[in-house]
């Protein structure tokens, strides 16, 4: 007979999530909702900005989502998701105290720790500014004290205007001492602000580039171009964390579906320095 | 780094004695002894044709007199009247279906509660293993690695293996596409077993050197008549590895096999192997240390919810999708991946290469490709790159 054990008990296998209740639930743009959850039974550990969790709407299946915002700093956890499949869309469909499952935290982060002493620049395309955001408010919260601190630079894209996250929130990072540029593939009426790719607002960002961080996440395509370009305008590789996409099942390195050359991604990454390695395996289409 | 695992051998110190000979009847012996101990005892029987690992009880249940014929894309049993017990080299089946089940139920959650309460392994009786090759003992060595060596361990591969008792048969009748020298995997074992066995064919009955790796090992064979063995048993054993290292099949050269594979990512060998490659991952199964296995939920009409995780295979379009579709979308980057990954980043990610050189890939591939010829045509070839641009999307 098959033995039996209590999900609240100790030994728990790697894939049996904890129940978290959906007490807030936000929508971005029109595929995108963010939920905030709150422990059932007892909570994952300390989830840090860039990390992920796994996400599991019951009966449907479960993805890696990154965390959305600082647990470290607010309760409770965010997690900002897309609608693009079976999962997602399940997991943006969940009704405010709807239970949905969660096994976390994954992963290495942004390393937002030792970011407070170094002007920093936040590159997201799409949805990858929702791994950001937590690390966008650390940053802030950290450099608050001391009035004004080192430089925060903020530069998104997006498809086109309707597709922006956290607009409002974004203003409100402006307003908080970030430099802020926004960017468009496609304008629409009623859009003032640049049209183009988010390399091209690069060059203008007030930084000195030999000595800054950044942070980048987005479509890989993005991920390649914009490193490239931060390494042409001075940034050491060693200055370059980027968040990588693959498909992770398991999170803990035993599934073997995210195989990125010498990496699994869950366990190396998904936070990787853009060093000479890291450019050469981005290099390789299909890797 | 440090295997979690307890390795037999490593307390050959307080076990090693000098290896003793049993006949048939001792070879039984330590079967129902292990069985008298509690143990499952799951060895070598011919199921559907082939070599595979299926409960015994004892000697009768071994394959005596079947032989083994491989090829690339080809295996054939025949049937002898010899007394031979272990004369075939390996079957599709593997060690991995014993530690790491195809399918297997992770847990069931009520419709309403949405509490996940975990399936435990069905078997909690510990398995003993008799009969498997050297290769099969290297393969055993990796998974440790992969599935126990890690910050989180598969608990489940854990509890199996924590148990586990490994009694090898050296190899004598190595196949065509047998390749364990060049991996350093056999055709002798040297470690990672509580008992190991060599059948000695000189007389028509044929006899077996026991060689002991643990206390566990010792104190079964103790409970079985046997006499010590002899210099000229030694030498009949030794003899056996060497006939076996003699007949082995194509090497393969892993002199700087990684750094060749990387460097060698556009090489136009990938384009020629994906011509033939039909994806359908017959290597990726049979093969005793491919790890992969997907997670899949489903719901029964009671509305219970359910998570499986089974067996997956890294040439399944599937494998690399994330939202915009697979990363790896032809067969030629999956036919890539898998060797490269075999050979290569394994390195990298577990301090072991993947492969044990058990020519499993090579026999079970319908199209015969031979990772052996794949390897040596991309050496031979060293830094070639396929003409025309790629597509640089991700």
């Amino acid at each position: 007979m098959a033995l039996a054990a209590e999900a609240g008990s100790e030994v728990r296998h790697p894939l049996t999530p904890l129940r978290y209740r959906v007490v807030g639930k936000r929508r971005e743009t029109e595929d995108t909702v963010t939920l905030s959850l709150l422990p059932v039974d007892r909570p994952i550990a300390l989830t840090r900005p860039g990390q992920f969790n796994m996400l599991t709407g019951f009966g449907v299946g479960e993805i890696a989502i990154s965390i959305s915002n600082d647990p470290a700093a607010e309760e409770p956890l965010e997690h900002t998701i897309r609608a693009v499949g079976a999962v997602s869309s399940a997991l943006c469909q969940t009704p405010p105290e709807g239970v949905i499952g969660v096994r976390g935290p994954f992963g290495t982060d942004w390393g937002v720790a030792e970011l407070s002493q170094t002007d920093t620049i936040v590159v997201a395309g799409g949805i990858g500014l929702a791994p950001l955001r937590g690390a966008i408010r650390a940053l802030l919260e950290r450099r608050r004290p001391s009035g004004k601190g080192h430089l925060l630079s903020v530069v998104v894209g997006a498809r086109n205007p309707s597709q922006l996250l956290f607009e409002e929130e974004m203003l409100a990072w402006q307003r908080a001492g970030a430099h802020l540029q926004v960017t468009v593939d496609t304008a629409r009426p009623g859009w003032s602000g640049p049209v183009g790719v988010v390399t091209d607002q690069l060059a203008r960002v007030p930084a000195d580039f030999s000595n800054a961080v950044a942070l980048v996440c987005g479509p890989e395509v993005m991920i390649r171009y914009t490193a490239r370009a931060l390494v042409d305008l001075g940034m050491p590789r060693d200055h370059i964390r980027i968040s990588l996409e693959r498909n992770m099942q398991c999170g803990v390195g035993l599934c073997g579906h995210c195989q990125l050359g010498p990496w699994l991604t869950c366990r190396d990454g998904p936070v990787f320095t853009y060093d000479l390695r890291a450019e050469g395996i981005l290099a390789s289409p299909h890797r | 780094m440090a295997d979690q695992f307890p390795q037999p051998g490593d307390d050959r110190g307080a076990a090693a004695g000098a290896a003793r000979i049993v006949d048939g009847a001792g070879l039984d012996a330590v079967i129902r002894g292990l069985r008298g101990r509690g143990y499952r005892t799951v060895g070598p029987a011919v199921r559907d044709r082939a070599i595979s690992l299926a409960e015994i009880s004892g000697v009768a249940d071994l394959p005596r007199g079947w032989h083994d014929s491989q090829s690339p894309g080809s295996y054939r049993l025949t049937r002898g009247t010899d007394r031979e017990i272990f004369g075939w080299a390996v079957g599709a089946d593997s060690v991995k279906r014993q530690l790491l089940p195809p399918r297997e139920v992770v847990w069931r959650a009520g419709a309403s509660d949405r509490l996940p309460r975990e399936e435990g392994p069905a078997e909690s009786v510990p398995l003993a293993l008799v009969g498997v090759r050297p290769c099969e003992v290297a393969a055993l060595r990796i998974l440790d690695r992969v599935l126990g060596g890690g910050q989180v361990a598969d608990p489940r591969y854990a509890a199996r293996r924590q148990d586990l008792f490994v009694c090898t048969v050296e190899c004598g009748s190595p196949a065509s596409t047998c390749f364990c020298t060049s991996m350093g995997t056999g055709p002798g074992a040297e470690s990672g077993f509580d008992l190991a066995i060599t059948e000695i064919l000189e007389d028509e009955e044929p006899r077996y050197l026991v060689r002991v790796g643990s206390d566990r090992g010792a104190m079964v064979l103790n409970e079985v008549e046997s006499r010590p063995a002899t210099p000229q048993d030694e030498a009949a054993r030794q003899e056996v590895l060497d006939r076996a290292e003699s007949q082995m099949g194509l090497r393969l050269v892993t002199d700087g096999l990684p750094e060749l594979l990387e460097r060698n990512l556009e090489h136009p060998r990938w384009d020629q192997v994906a011509s033939r490659c039909l994806s359908c991952g017959n290597c990726t199964q049979v093969c005793p240390t491919c790890f992969c296995v997907s997670v899949e939920d489903t719901t029964d009409l009671g509305g219970t919810v359910e998570r499986r995780r089974r067996w997956a295979s890294c040439f399944e379009v599937g494998h690399s999708y994330i939202h915009g579709g697979p990363v790896r979308p032809t067969t030629r980057s999956r036919y890539r991946q898998w060797a490269t990954h075999k050979l290569g980043t394994w390195h990298a990610q577990f301090g072991t290469s993947g492969c044990v050189g058990c020519g499993r890939c090579i026999a079970w591939c319908p199209v015969g490709i031979d990772l052996r010829e794949e390897v040596s045509a991309i050496r031979a070839g060293d830094g070639l790159r396929a003409a025309g641009p790629r597509s640089g999307g991700g």
